[in-house]
């Protein structure tokens, strides 16, 4: 049996007085790729955030690899080395290269020596076709790059768990594609567990093994992906697939 | 004319005196800075920790350094706390803390608006790779702080050393004291030799000042057509 990666259980989040999240529960195994799907402001990107604690959550608990965390500021900073995230806005460091923007989690978090973290590093990099450009500055790089080394700098730490939220939503169309390779990539040659948010269908129809349909905070359905683009079981569902002209 | 105003300069050790004196301004600002300016980033990083009280007391010190004017902070801290606290330091001494104080007090609120400018995507970006929060302002947010407040700093800077004309008036012998005393000397001799001594404080004050806030406004203008592409 595969190992379960995370765990949510119960899980409440308010901001203030607004309940944003309503009694989430799931779980994901090793290498399975969930898509993380709903309309906008459902709450997918607050509840990712909750994964690797950039968010507090009020209620509830989020296992790791069947520990559950108490949620410290301490323990979140220790764990967001196995929780790689990439976010919709491409926020390299402008004040470092490409490379350093990559090494930094390696050799100042895991401290691994620079030699061995840029053998690794230039690996990434080859696959992403940007070896080039491990000395250029981030502001010398597009959209669709810049997002790429993103993704790097979070695949450098070796993580056992990837969170994308929307990472192409604010790229010119035709960057998008680049980008989303990658990510299909390393769900099929990789083992990598992964949690996706994306408003691209057929993306998500096409690396889903399961999508987590979310609305006004709570999880609607869990199905499997492809049978959720075609047969999804709620009328909501239906409803927002429809929107998106899917 | 054989009592030329500009002889005053060249009489005796004047000259030697009057750069003298602007090497005791030099050293007293300097110093002041140095200890100044790291002394203010540091407050100016606690100043974005989320403790409320510390941030308070932080907020009180800015706000004591600033509506209080310099004369009166060097009379007090040379002539009040000496006699209320037993302590008594020399007045280059003083005049070198006072300084510094006020540029940390200063340095803290420029540090503290450049770090809050940074977007809040930077930071979380950092903490996502695992960043402790010493990492986190060491190799991302201050780095990117530094660039944004660099003119300000400058500014600042020149500021502090425009300021230090004021040492005078606790007996430090800087450079306007030893032209005051030039001036009096040579009173008989050359009556209009105080426009050519405070003629020189001035040049020498804007060759410090001038070259230093060209380069802020240098600065400021390339940031401003870099942000707009
Ligand atoms: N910092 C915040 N303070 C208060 N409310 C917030 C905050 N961030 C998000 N919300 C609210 O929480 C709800 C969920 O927002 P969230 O950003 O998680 O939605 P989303 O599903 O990611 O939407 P989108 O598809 O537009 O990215 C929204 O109603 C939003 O207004
Ligand atoms: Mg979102």
């Amino acid at each position: 049996m595969a190992k379960q990666v995370i765990k949510v259980e119960h899980l409440e989040k308010y901001y203030q007085k607004d309940h944003i999240l309503h009694d989430i529960n799931f779980s994901i195994d090793q290498g399975e790729v969930v898509a993380l799907l709903g309309p906008s402001g459902s709450g997918k990107s607050t509840l990712i955030r909750c994964l690797n604690g950039l968010e507090p959550y009020q209620n509830g608990t989020v296992s790791f690899n069947g520990d559950q965390v108490v949620p410290t500021e301490k323990n979140w900073q220790k764990l967001r080395q196995k929780i790689g995230m990439v976010f919709q806005s491409y926020d390299l460091f402008p004040n470092l290269t490409v490379l350093d923007n990559i090494l930094l989690g390696p050799v100042k978090v895991q401290k691994q020596s620079r030699e061995t973290a840029k053998a690794a590093a230039e690996k990434l990099l080859d696959q992403v076709g940007l070896r080039e450009y491990e000395n250029v500055y981030p502001r010398q790089l597009s959209g669709g790059q810049k997002q790429r080394i993103a993704i790097v700098r979070a695949l450098a730490l070796n993580p056992e768990l990837m969170l994308f939220d929307e990472v192409t939503a604010s790229l010119d169309p035709e960057m998008v594609r680049g980008v989303l390779n990658i990510i299909s990539k390393l769900a099929q040659d990789s083992d990598m567990t992964m949690i996706v948010v994306t408003h691209e269908m057929n993306f998500a129809q096409q690396i889903a093994d399961r999508v987590l349909f979310l609305e006004d905070g709570k999880i609607l359905e869990q199905t499997k992906g492809d049978q959720f683009f075609k047969q999804p079981q709620t009328d909501r569902a239906k409803e927002f697939l429809e929107s998106m002209d899917f | 004319m054989a009592h030329s105003g500009i002889n005053v300069l060249f009489e005796g050790r004047n000259l030697i005196r009057l750069f003298g004196g602007l090497w005791t301004t030099v050293e007293i600002a300097a110093v002041a800075l140095v200890l100044g300016l790291i002394l203010g980033v540091i407050l100016g990083v606690l100043r974005t920790f989320p403790n409320r009280l510390l941030r308070l007391v932080l907020r009180l010190y800015l706000e004591f350094f600033r509506i209080v004017p310099t004369v009166v902070l060097l009379f007090l801290f040379y002539y009040i706390l000496p006699k209320q606290l037993g302590v008594n330091l020399p007045a280059n001494q003083v005049a070198t803390l006072v300084f510094a104080l006020w540029t940390a007090a200063e340095m803290s609120d420029i540090v503290r608006g450049a770090l809050i400018s940074v977007p809040k995507h930077q930071r979380e970006s950092g903490m996502a790779i695992g960043l402790n929060r010493l990492q986190l302002y060491r190799y991302v947010l201050i780095p990117q702080a530094v660039s944004l407040e660099l003119p300000a700093t400058i500014n600042l800077v020149t500021r502090v050393i425009k300021t230090t004309s004021l040492l005078m008036l606790i007996s430090v012998m800087d450079v306007i004291n030893v032209g005051q005393q030039v001036v009096e000397a040579n009173n008989q001799k050359y009556p209009t030799g105080v426009f050519w001594v405070y003629g020189i404080i001035f040049v020498m004050y804007f060759a410090i000042d001038y070259p230093l806030s060209w380069w802020a406004k240098r600065m400021d203008k390339k940031r401003l057509e870099r942000a707009n592409g």
